[in-house]
């Protein structure tokens, strides 16, 4: 009897934990689509260093671990680590790459100092913070499943609602300029949105590891497919896939991170996608390689046997 | 030229420069209606600039633009633009009838999805270029020939009565050469103002009625037989080229 409680409770919150690493996926692999499109993976990443120090003020100024809070303080945080990013890459001669080096490492330093400094303080209320770091989905609730779902759904409304914009924006800026689209604008929603994304898995996947979590769906998804909604359909499929069975990977034993064991989920996909897909994988063009050469020396071979032949 | 005439395209002391390099200085420009122009110039003398600039792309340090004595922002609907192949991503996930469709999108406005009427306007306009049995191919399986046709039927879907198009002959074989002459002459007998940045000066006698030598400064521009002249060439590439007119 006491056996089958455990088991109920136990199934009770792996589900929980599993619906909420599978919509976690869903909404990053289907956001993290346009990222990897418009070339900015290492945004997403930047993004979630930067994030890190506003959950450490959320909750230095609040006091308080409700999930809606420390997400807002992340999302502001990662929103003016991106803004820091453009105005840097705007008014001086630094190149992109290394405004992303510099306002990742700084923000992410900052945040680490903080969350060390609440963890000396011994506040009784702290545990759990350092979560943000590496992930650790089994702390996730019922009421961090509402907020990924309501805040994830509204994105990805969101990118519905805007989805001509949205292709248009990625596929050619200054055509779209031309037509008259604010491309700043749409700019600023698309990277609203990856913000979103973001700080919606910091929890269950950790800073360190989220921009994964963007990237590899997406490039695994376009292995399939040549058709953006195509591609977004998989991308949420395939990052649900890999946040639930990362889940309960890392649930089936104690202190396994969360985060890096649905990361590895998601780059057996991605491996699986390269090597495997039709038309763009790799198995796919050395057959095809194979085939060619077989061609080309039959003839070949009929090249040479006719001189032979003339020859007699 | 009569003042009272109408333009097309007016640049009045057009300077654009990026952080403290100036690209073009105290450009002046009238584009009169139904010509083919051709802006021809070295590299780095400020073509694309020029109509990123009448596209209202890049901010002029000084100077401005009108389009039929309008600024570019209240006649958008009359400009068709063609930019550089290059400039996409040709890996992008979409197929051939999905980009000639995008031309629609500005008159279609916000959030307003294309539909029936965009698709046809899409396969007349890849019939204009000879794509139309491409229509569902992936763009990053065409030819690039076949791509510059593709951004040409997406213009040409816009139902522009200014084009500007950004080299649209680069690294294009010699049928689609040919095929985008026809259209240009086409566009220009049907009344449009056709502007074309363009690199081959072997060709601009033949395919051209007006030109603009351009080399950061407007060395010359109007008609091709009176603007087309060895000194305003060798005024263009500094003397570094040897041009030989074939007559």
């Amino acid at each position: 009897m006491e056996i089958i409680n455990i088991l109920n409770h136990f199934d009770y919150t792996l589900m929980i934990v599993a619906i909420g690493a599978a919509l976690l996926g869903a909404v990053s692999g289907s956001l993290g689509t346009y990222a990897v499109l418009r070339r900015q993976s290492l945004l997403g990443d930047a993004i979630s260093h930067a994030a890190l120090p506003g959950i450490a003020i959320a909750f230095l100024l609040t006091g308080s671990k409700t999930p809606l809070i420390l997400v807002l303080g992340a999302a502001i945080a990662g929103w003016l680590g991106t803004l820091l990013i453009m105005s840097i890459v705007r008014m001086t001669r630094i190149k992109y790459d290394s405004a992303l080096g510099i306002v990742l490492s700084t923000f992410f330093g900052f945040g680490l100092v903080l969350h060390t400094l609440i963890q000396r303080t011994g506040n009784a209320n702290q545990a759990g913070l350092d979560t943000f770091l590496f992930g650790q989905a089994a702390t996730m609730l019922k009421r961090d499943i509402l907020t990924i779902g309501i805040l994830g759904g509204i994105a990805i409304i969101i990118t519905f609602i805007f989805w001509k914009e949205l292709k248009l924006l990625v596929f050619d800026e200054g055509f779209a300029a031309s037509l008259g689209f604010s491309t700043r604008a749409l700019d600023i929603l698309l990277t609203s949105l990856l913000v979103i994304a973001i700080v919606l898995g910091l929890q269950a996947v950790g800073a360190v590891l989220m921009s994964a979590m963007l990237v590899a769906p997406a490039v695994a998804a376009r292995q399939w497919t040549d058709r953006l909604s195509l591609m977004m359909f998989l991308a949420a499929c395939f990052g649900a896939l890999a946040g639930v069975s990362g889940t309960i990977i890392s649930s089936s034993a104690s202190r396994i991170p969360t985060g890096p064991t649905i990361v590895l989920c998601a780059t057996v996909i991605v491996g699986f996608s390269i090597l495997f897909a039709a038309n763009r994988g790799l198995l796919w063009d050395w057959t095809r390689q194979q085939r060619n050469r077989r061609g080309l020396k039959t003839a070949a071979g009929g090249l040479f046997k006719e001189p032979q032949q003339g020859g007699d | 030229m009569q003042p009272l005439e109408t333009k097309a395209i007016e640049v009045t002391d057009l300077t654009v420069a990026y952080q403290d390099k100036p690209v073009l200085w105290d450009i002046d420009l009238d584009v009169p209606p139904g010509v083919l122009l051709s802006i021809v110039g070295p590299n780095g003398a400020g073509k694309t600039t020029l109509i990123k600039a009448i596209l209202g792309l890049v901010r002029p340090a000084a100077g401005n633009v009108l389009i039929y004595d309008k600024p570019y922002e209240a006649q958008r609907r009359i400009v068709g633009y063609v930019p550089q192949r290059g400039t996409v991503d040709w890996d992008f996930p979409t197929n051939v009838l999905d980009v000639v469709m995008m031309g629609r999108y500005g008159a279609l406005g916000w959030i307003r999805r294309p539909g029936k009427q965009e698709r046809e306007l899409a396969m007349h306009a890849l019939e204009k270029v000879g794509l139309e049995e491409y229509r569902a191919r992936q763009i990053s399986q065409l030819s690039g020939g076949q791509q510059q046709r593709v951004f040409l039927a997406r213009a040409l879907v816009q139902d522009a009565t200014i084009y500007l198009m950004d080299e649209p002959f680069q690294g294009v074989d010699a049928t689609t050469e040919r095929a985008i002459v026809t259209l240009l002459q086409e566009l220009r007998a049907n009344g449009k103002t056709v502007v074309v940045v363009h690199h081959d000066l072997q060709t601009v006698e033949d395919y051209f009625d007006w030109v603009m030598l351009l080399n950061i400064r407007r060395v010359a521009s109007g008609p091709v037989a009176e603007t087309f002249t060895p000194d305003n060439l060798r005024e263009t590439y500094g003397g570094r080229v040897a041009f030989i007119k074939n007559q």
